[in-house]
């Protein structure tokens, strides 16, 4: 199950009897990004399809990884220092292909399912991660 | 004929819309953003920029029919 939610990320219950390895991945707002003060995040989704491509990915991870579940929710909307962005929660028989599972979910998730993240600054500016860093790579700024 | 163009993030931002219908010639998805761009001043490198029409990821030469829908996707940035 992939979800996307405005609202607070509440862990959904895993249980699976014939699970012996559970991991679960909670990613939260951090207070600073390359150098700079952060005080809040902005997420976006293109929520149709970030669904439909998240549900793929779990659904190949599952595959991949021979998972018994994988379940991930992401957020939407301005969240504060320390709240959660992304919930991912992964259930294997043993513990290897759990953690290895729900890295490349997480890793996944950042480059392919359409959400985006704006990042607000102490200083009173934002930007867009991975959009105002190519118009600068372009110009030959840092 | 008629394109629906939905925006998201940074192009939402420099378009200053949502979304929108279009009336246009051009024939590719690519042509279409080209042609965005510069109305709108878009400045994302279209080499960034993936196409979404109807749904479903589409390459820069995938040619326009009348009333799709076309989302252009700029650099994602989950988790």
């Amino acid at each position: 199950m992939f979800l996307i939610t405005a609202d607070r990320i509440r862990p959904v219950e895993i249980e699976y009897a014939q699970a012996g390895g559970f991991v679960i991945f909670e990613g939260k707002v951090r207070n600073s990004h390359k150098g700079r003060q952060v005080v809040a995040l902005e997420y976006e989704a293109f929520e149709e399809m970030a669904v439909n491509e998240g549900q793929k990915l779990l659904d190949e991870t599952q595959e991949k990884f021979g998972l018994i579940a994988a379940t991930a929710i992401h957020r939407t909307g301005r969240l504060e220092i320390g709240e959660t962005a992304v919930w991912i929660a992964v259930a294997a028989q043993h513990r290897r292909e759990a953690f290895a599972g729900c890295e490349f979910i997480i890793d996944e998730i950042k480059k392919r399912v359409p959400i985006w993240k704006k990042e607000h600054y102490a200083e009173g500016d934002s930007g867009w991660i991975g959009c105002e860093e190519q118009k600068d790579a372009l110009s030959g700024h840092e | 004929m008629t394109i629906r163009v939905k925006y998201f993030a940074i192009l939402r931002e420099q378009r200053g819309l949502d979304e929108e219908s279009i009336t246009t010639m051009v024939s590719s998805v690519s042509e279409l953003y080209s042609e965005l761009s510069a109305q709108f001043g878009f400045t994302l490198d279209p080499q960034f920029v993936r196409t979404a029409v109807n749904g479903d990821f589409v390459d820069d030469d995938h040619l326009l029919t009348d009333n799709d829908e076309v989302v252009y996707i700029p650099p994602v940035a989950g988790g």
